[in-house]
């Protein structure tokens, strides 16, 4: 549905900003596919690419059969984008805004109104509302209607739960399944790694590459290290300490726990760290072997 | 008994008849990393700007770095630092302009913004990028260094809203480290979040519904009191039942 071949972009004078570097994955019709990766990855780049907002230095790159270059009106016309940043027109109302689009794409709020519907009837009561004096959550809810009005056939969303609480993040996800089960295949970004297993495959990207392509369970697995959760009494002297275990590859927090990872070959570890963590003046401690969270494998990656 | 830096009661902020910040009640000790969590528009910002000087309650009171919210809200700028996700540094101005800037702003002596300069480069391993703009520096740069020049005039407490979000997961954490190494000086963080990791590192934290404090102890015994081993199932617990429609 989505594929990408060897994209490159750059920014500066002397195109020393690279924004893509050689980007290549491809996404299946009816998966949601996560671009996941931190502010400044290029996610923003990537996706202004597909939907036809910024041509390419090279490579090519092509969405539901249409080329992005050459075929740009087709594939403005099948796909839906939610930029990261609020682009509605803030001083039209919230019917206004959605009048707008509909018109723009030849259709009516009346024709495609199932599939917006329940997101719009959280709105209704504000649809004589000005966009721009809308709270966060119900302009993210009003952008997102405007971009499925003309029942595209690929969304982009890009970091849509940026500065989301996680009640909100949650049924935001929510959403995106129900929509995603009337087989509209989905693109989204986020920074957030907790989001990428809602996803069916995603792509971890830092610095203008992509890292890894897989489903989220498969990159987990994939992870070459044995990891160890491990808690004490008082975490800031717990992460000095192990930074001083001599078998240890790496330490980190990670939420109530410190993750470590150690070579797969080391017999009995757990014990050998418990013991040093008692003399290093540890207390309450508790070591359990765990498996990778995608967050593990991508902090595996940056270091 | 340790310092108490902030102490609240009954702090109160209405918006004609929206109320926005519900008579809050709460202290901190000096040291503390204290996690200000809630849903979007349950009411953090406005009482953290009533903390930081910026907006007047309505009613309750508050004490912060020993003055009043009131009358003293001079006194209490020169207190504290303050980082938020949205504004933090010049990007038109160097790393050095910057600290320089912010240095000039409190107060500091020519020969203190340089000692301080020097030292703070070199421990957030910024050599060779002093002498560049602000814009060129990747996120989770800018916001370590947003970090420390909010620590410049070693205040008592700093405030910091959303310092992470979006940055990568291991700057995230070397951010974690920085907090740390402020808390052991002794300093005050008054942090607010959406990453729920992060809220284990808080030593106690407090979550916000609908502009009152519902929660607050440490992240252990939240868990303990809602039956459960993660921060997610607490947030949920307690912020799903917002009536609020931000």
């Amino acid at each position: 549905m989505v594929t990408a071949n060897n994209l490159v972009k750059t920014y500066g004078k002397k195109n020393e900003i690279l924004a893509a570097d050689r980007v290549s994955f491809s996404v299946n019709e009816g998966e949601i596919f996560g671009l996941i990766g931190p502010d400044g990855a290029g996610k923003t780049s990537l996706f202004r690419m597909l939907t036809t907002l910024l041509l390419p230095d090279s490579g090519s790159a092509s969405v539901a059969g249409f080329e992005v270059v050459k075929d740009y009106r087709q594939i403005r016309n099948t796909i839906g984008y939610m930029p990261g940043r609020f682009s509605l027109y803030p001083d039209l109302s919230v019917e206004e805004n959605l009048n707008f689009f509909a018109t723009v794409f030849g259709t009516t709020i009346q024709e495609n109104y199932d599939l917006i519907k329940e997101i719009y009837v959280q709105l209704e009561p504000f649809k004589k509302r000005r966009a721009g004096k809308l709270s966060g959550g119900m302009k993210q809810k009003l952008a997102l209607c405007c971009a499925l009005i003309h029942k595209p056939t690929v969304l982009f969303l890009d970091e849509p739960t940026t500065g989301v609480d996680p009640v909100s993040r949650k049924e935001f996800w929510e959403m995106l399944k129900r929509l995603n089960a009337q087989r509209i295949t989905i693109l989204v970004s986020t920074a957030y790694m907790d989001e990428a297993t809602l996803c069916d495959r995603i792509a971890l990207i830092h610095s203008g590459k992509i890292l890894s392509v897989d489903t989220p369970a498969n990159i987990s697995a994939s992870y070459p290290d044995k990891l160890f959760a491990v808690k004490a009494n008082n975490m800031s002297a717990l992460l000095k300490a192990l930074a001083q275990f001599p078998k240890i590859i790496s330490s980190y927090a990670f939420g109530e726990f410190a993750h470590i990872s150690v070579k797969n070959n080391e017999e009995n570890i757990e014990n050998e760290l418990k013991n040093f963590l008692e003399k290093s003046g540890m207390e309450n401690i508790e070591i359990k072997p765990i498996n990778a969270s995608v967050e593990d494998y991508f902090i595996k990656l940056l270091k | 008994m340790q310092d108490v830096v902030i102490k609240t009661d009954k702090l109160t902020k209405r918006f004609g008849d929206f109320t926005a910040v519900s008579e809050i009640t709460f202290e901190v000790c000096k040291g503390e990393i204290f996690g200000f969590l809630g849903a979007n528009g349950a009411g953090k910002t406005t009482a953290m700007r009533m903390l930081i000087g910026l907006s007047k309650p309505t009613s309750g009171s508050a004490m912060v770095a020993g003055f009043d919210v009131y009358k003293q809200t001079e006194n209490i700028k020169k207190n504290i630092g303050y980082m938020s996700q949205k504004f933090s540094l010049y990007e038109d101005l160097t790393v050095l302009e910057n600290i320089r800037f912010y240095g000039a702003i409190y107060g500091l002596s020519d020969a203190q913004i340089k000692t301080k300069s020097d030292e703070l480069v070199t421990r957030l391993g910024l050599q060779n990028e002093a002498k560049k703009l602000v814009a060129s520096l990747p996120l989770g740069w800018k916001q370590k260094l947003s970090f420390s020049v909010a620590l410049l005039h070693e205040p008592k407490i700093v405030f910091l809203d959303e310092p992470t979000g979006g940055v990568d997961p291991v700057t995230r954490r070397q951010f974690w480290d920085l907090i740390y190494a402020a808390s052991d000086n002794g300093i005050t963080i008054f942090v607010t979040t959406h990453y729920m990791d992060e809220a284990e590192y808080c030593n106690r934290i407090s979550i916000m519904v609908d502009g009152k404090i519902e929660a607050l102890d440490s992240p252990g015994n939240l868990k303990k009191q809602f039956n459960t081993d993660s921060m997610d199932d607490v947030f949920y617990e307690l912020a799903r039942g917002a009536k609020r429609v931000e």
